[in-house]
């Protein structure tokens, strides 16, 4: 039983990163369906930007919460930046081409935002300072759940809700939930999509990089690689959950980690990647719709 | 006034891109020794690069908009001058003595230039005939896969096996492995061909990472990580080749294969499924309505890509002679999409010289090796914003409704 | 540094466009180094290259060997099979009496073929893949390192007699390095019978944690960790370890020994075991081989610089003492007799294996590798 507890919450850590992740992949879709195969990039740059600013910070003499707060903080700025001139650069031109271009547009930003890094930095791993103070109080059960894990349950649940209130009650919000259902009644009725669209890059970037920090405070090591396999889990759980639904995007990524850790506990964890595209696969060719997606028919 | 207006752009431009590259490109932490590393030289390289290219990028953004209002009057006036390039491939008289002249050249190349000349261009064929078939699949077909280095590995684990478990002959292994390959894009394709074409990339992306996963985990029949080693070289009737006339020899195979490649999908283009595959790419509801079995035309697209992996997998492996799942990864992928991407989509003579273009250039420009993805990323996006019909576009068959005809009837 | 290696890489290929492949050569011996000198395994290549092209300057500079100037050939494989045969094939055209090479095990295997057919001997500073000398395949394979089957060995023996370890959980990386000595090691303690191997398992290089693999160590009672693979994996592993309570000993292979696993690990390093090629740096040959790198270069050297370096010196010996480079004479010389290197005396046994060289096993000790004796 404790084992299986101990699974159950590595596995909830994990899925909750994955969920953070699946949220901006989730987003952009149900905005302008495209895969944006360039935000497990944003992700990476969140975690190297963190990495670089707490460098610096520790050199100049600064210290622990102050750190961790300015690194998060700034981290959030540039993955913002990024994520809207991604948006800008890469896909907004090619807003009524044909499906297929966008989605090359973004494996091509993927690949050279992953290259950038490596240049601008370094191939090799990167030591990732510990931010998250071990806590006393959690010395007694450190051994199934330490103090990172607590933080990060607790940052992406706050996250989570807030992200909910936003899109639920604000003006922004409803104007995002008006673009997905219709994207040419929302401009008729006044609303900016493409200020909408470039919010909504925002958000998601957001979100990638506070999983970004999260990870590598958890973890203690970045390189500019981390991102491609991260990506492409998080968008397996955007797809399990019903891609363009919210709450499945959240429910998908928790599925997706327990899963993974369930299986890497009673199987094997070599298989582990092959278990995520599995499901994945079998979600797609079983339900397309995934776990809370509507089943939309095509119109023609 | 516009002069200094859109100079004040491309400034900002630059001063919000300093900004986003200040961390990475200017800070280097080294959290060993405790010392920061300011290189202030790359933000000013930053600064007048990118104020350059947003000056650029302006323009070409606005010659696009133009082009496209333009495209728009155009296509209501029909005879529209052909371009330099659409007239060399429309031509006979201008590209039959140039397809000579490259075909000499072709020919000739391993008896002027080194051994080690002739190994790189064997690997530059393997990967134009790669090009060639991820294009029915992709530019053809319009279905994106990620995934197209599982094939390529299917060929070239199945001519390490059987050539090295059970003694079988490369001429053998040759058809088997094209047909292994098809085999396996038939049985990948069944299930996911309800799928619409991102998720199809992701899935397809799947596969290919598992197909290296199982390569790496299942070691009774792939070796595991240790790979295959001691691969036959192809024979020719029996006769002992040393090293370098088998790597000549393999060199005018490849020649043979781009060949024939070509000629095969050129005619395939043509062909009843060739329109199927390019109906399909562009409207598939439509099409299906049309009467097209989707699923027989899809299965075939996804069939035929993969029969040329599966063929050059076996090429791949008897000049390698050793084989491990590193070689497999998604990079490949990536790399071959990219081809077909600068190539045109669906363009034959594109993708041979995009394919040509992306893997000579790095080896005799060393300097350039560094950048290669970077580059290959930046080509992607580009292409897509300016020219997604490739540098060479494809040239379909029309058939045009001549106005002059009319005009006449109508005078007379 | 960088832009240097690669503007003579620039001037090496234009040069191999001009100049034909044979003809003028016969006064120089040309020594291929091949290895990754691009890429991101760049770090393993480039000491061996820098080793053998300072030790060709200081022998040409007293009047080279046998009077012939010796001429040292670099070239680039990227650790990549299919890259290294185009390499191999290059440093064949080219006219090389022998190689230096290849690094990387997948690389060596691949090259091999292409030397033997022609008839070169080549020396790895780096392939620890047990098979390249044991299997027989190529007799005109040499390595001035000692094979991994050795090392798992070492690590299996360690494990149980000093450590006195019952149950022993073996993990890898899937990879050829570490897959290859988990296996050995898991030979070697079900071959001791002294403890039980309770778990053998892979893990995936870059997944995103490995809290369910440390959480089935700590289930299966494992008392001591036996890992196959490189730094970051490890790195990854010892910390989740430690933050999960797992407190049992670590031990890696020589792939973990080193700076970046101290860099990245931090704290959580102190105490884990490595093997790796023994300390040899209190020998006055390794001691002058180093001054000359920091005298030359200004750092310290990387990687494999004493193995190449001492492959560089076996390959000097033996064409002084063959008189030639024929590679009958070589082999014989080779085999022959020890010579002085940067490793200690080492001479070659039948299957190309170096006499003289061996594996021990270190531990961090305030931020340190520090070897046990």
């Amino acid at each position: 039983m404790d084992y299986f507890l101990e699974l159950f919450l590595s596995g909830l850590t994990r899925g909750s990163i994955y969920a953070l992740i699946a949220l901006g992949y989730t987003m952009v879709y149900g905005i302008i369906q495209l895969i944006n195969f360039a935000h497990g990039e944003i992700y990476m740059i969140g975690a190297f930007v963190a990495l670089v600013v707490s460098g610096v910070l520790t050199i100049y003499g600064f210290s622990g919460v102050s750190i961790l707060i300015l690194a998060a903080l700034i981290a959030i700025i540039y993955s913002a930046a990024y994520g809207y001139t991604l948006e800008k650069i890469a896909y907004r031109p090619l807003r009524g081409a044909p499906r297929l271009s966008p989605l090359i547009s973004a494996i091509g930003m993927s690949l050279f935002l992953q290259n950038y890094v490596l240049l601008a930095q370094t191939a090799d791993f990167l030591p990732f300072p510990e931010l998250v103070p071990e806590f006393e109080f959690m010395e007694p059960i450190a051994h199934i759940m330490g103090s990172a894990e607590l933080i990060i349950l607790i940052t992406s649940a706050i996250t989570m809700i807030g992200l909910t209130l936003l899109i639920k009650y604000t003006r922004i919000g409803k104007a995002m939930r008006a673009t997905q259902q219709d994207m040419v009644m929302a401009r008729l009725t006044g609303i900016n999509v493409d200020r909408v669209i470039s919010v909504t890059f925002i958000i998601g970037s957001v979100l990638a990089a506070i999983a970004g920090v999260l990870v590598g405070s958890y973890i203690g090591q970045i390189n500019y690689f981390i991102g491609f396999m991260a990506g492409v889990k998080a968008f397996t759980a955007a797809v399990l959950g019903g891609i363009g639904n919210i709450p499945g995007a959240a429910l998908g990524g928790l599925v997706l980690g327990l899963a993974e850790a369930m299986a890497a506990g009673y199987i094997s964890s070599a298989y582990e990647d092959v278990f995520a595209f599995g499901v994945l696969v079998l979600i797609l060719i079983l339900r397309p719709s995934g776990l809370l997606g509507k089943a939309v028919k095509q119109k023609v | 006034m516009a002069m200094i207006s859109y100079l004040k752009s491309c400034l900002i431009a630059a001063i919000w891109f300093v900004f986003l590259t200040f961390p990475l490109m200017v800070v280097k932490v080294n959290t060993l020794k405790n010392t920061v590393e300011w290189r202030w030289m790359n933000m000013l390289w930053v600064a007048i690069g990118a104020f350059i290219l947003s000056a650029v990028w302006r323009w070409a953004m606005e010659r696009r908009a133009r082009g496209a209002s333009q495209k728009e009057q155009e296509s209501s006036d029909s005879d529209k001058k052909p371009s330099l390039g659409e007239r060399l491939l429309e031509d006979p008289k201008l590209y039959r003595p140039l397809l000579g002249l490259v075909v000499a050249l072709a020919l000739l190349m391993p008896w002027v230039s080194e051994m080690y000349q002739v190994t790189i261009w064997v690997f530059a064929l393997i990967y134009v005939v790669l090009g060639l078939g991820l294009n029915i699949t992709v530019g053809l077909a319009g279905l994106l896969d990620l995934g197209y280095v599982a094939f390529f590995g299917v060929g070239a684990y199945t001519y390490a096996i059987l050539n090295t478990r059970f003694g079988l002959d490369f001429w053998i292994c040759l058809p088997i492995g094209g047909l292994t390959g098809a085999l396996v894009g038939v049985l990948l394709g069944f299930p996911i061909l309800r799928l619409r074409g991102d998720y199809l990339a992701i899935v397809t992306l799947g596969f290919g990472s598992i197909a290296k996963i199982v390569y790496e985990n299942w070691e009774g029949v792939f070796n595991g990580a240790r790979g295959i080693e001691k691969i036959a070289r192809p024979g020719f009737f029996g006769m002992e080749m040393d090293i370098s006339a088998a790597t000549t020899f393999t060199y005018y195979l490849m020649l043979v294969m781009v060949v024939f490649t070509i000629f095969v999908t050129n005619r395939l283009k043509d062909s009843r499924i060739g329109r199927a595959w390019m109906a399909l790419r562009e409207d598939e509801i439509a099409c299906v309505a049309m009467g097209v079995d989707m699923a027989r035309t899809k299965l075939g697209a996804y069939a035929l890509g993969a029969f040329w992996a599966g063929l050059v997998g076996v090429i791949f492996a008897s000049q390698t002679t050793y084989i491990n799942p590193a070689s497999f990864d998604f990079m490949l992928s990536a790399i071959v999409l990219s081809m077909v991407v600068l190539g045109g989509m669906g363009s034959i003579v594109g993708v041979v010289i995009a394919a040509l273009v992306l893997n000579l250039l790095p080896e005799y420009l060393r300097a350039f090796e560094d950048y290669r993805m970077l580059v290959f990323g930046a080509v992607m996006v580009l292409m897509m914003l300016f020219r997604p019909q490739g540098l060479v576009s494809n040239v379909r068959k029309t058939y045009t409704h001549s106005k002059k005809v009319h005009a006449e009837e109508a005078n007379g | 540094m960088r832009k240097s290696v690669m503007k003579s890489f620039v001037v090496i290929a234009l040069l191999s466009m001009i100049v034909p492949a044979v003809g003028f050569a016969a006064d120089t011996i040309k020594i291929g180094v091949a290895g990754p000198h691009t890429g991101d395994l760049a770090p393993y290549g480039l000491p061996t290259k820098d080793a053998a092209m300072m030790l060709a300057e200081q022998v040409n500079a007293a009047g080279g060997v046998l009077g012939k100037q010796i001429e040292v050939v670099p070239m680039d494989d990227q650790c990549k099979p299919e890259i290294a045969t185009s390499a191999a094939t290059k440093l064949v055209s080219e006219g090389v009496d022998i190689v230096i090479g290849h690094v990387c095990s997948g690389a060596t295997k691949a090259a091999l073929g292409i030397y033997k057919e022609s008839n070169i001997i080549a020396i790895s500073p780096s392939a620890t893949n047990p098979p390249l000398t044991q299997s027989g395949d190529y007799p005109n394979f040499y390595r001035t390192i000692a094979p991994d089957d050795d090392q798992g060995k070492l690590a299996a023996s360690f494990a149980t007699d000093k450590l006195g370890a019952k149950k022993i959980a073996i993990l890898h990386d899937k990879g050829d390095y570490g897959k290859g000595f988990a296996d050995f090691s898991q030979a070697a303690i079900e071959a001791g019978g002294k403890a039980k191997v309770v778990l053998f398992e892979g893990v995936t290089p870059g997944a995103m944690d490995y809290s369910a693999v440390v959480q089935k160590i700590r289930r299966e009672g494992a008392d001591a960790v036996i890992f196959g693979g490189y730094h970051p994996e490890a790195s990854k592993l010892v910390g989740q370890m430690k933050k999960k309570r797992v407190n049992v000993p670590f031990i890696g292979p020589d792939g973990v020994k080193g700076d970046g696993f101290l860099e990245i690990a931090g704290d959580d390093a102190e105490g884990v075991y490595a093997t790796g090629p023994m300390d040899v740096s209190a020998l006055a040959g390794n001691k002058k081989a180093k001054d000359d790198y920091v005298a030359k270069f200004g750092k310290e050297p990387g990687t494999f610089f004493d193995q190449g370096y001492a492959a560089m010196q076996t390959i000097l010996n033996a064409i002084k003492e063959s008189g030639g480079t024929d590679s009958a004479g070589l082999e014989k010389a080779l085999r022959g007799s020890y010579v002085d290197t940067a490793v200690g005396k080492i001479k070659f046994d039948a299957k190309g294996d170096a006499e003289g060289v061996g594996f021990s096993v270190f531990q961090v000790q305030d931020g340190k590798f520090v070897e046990l004796k």
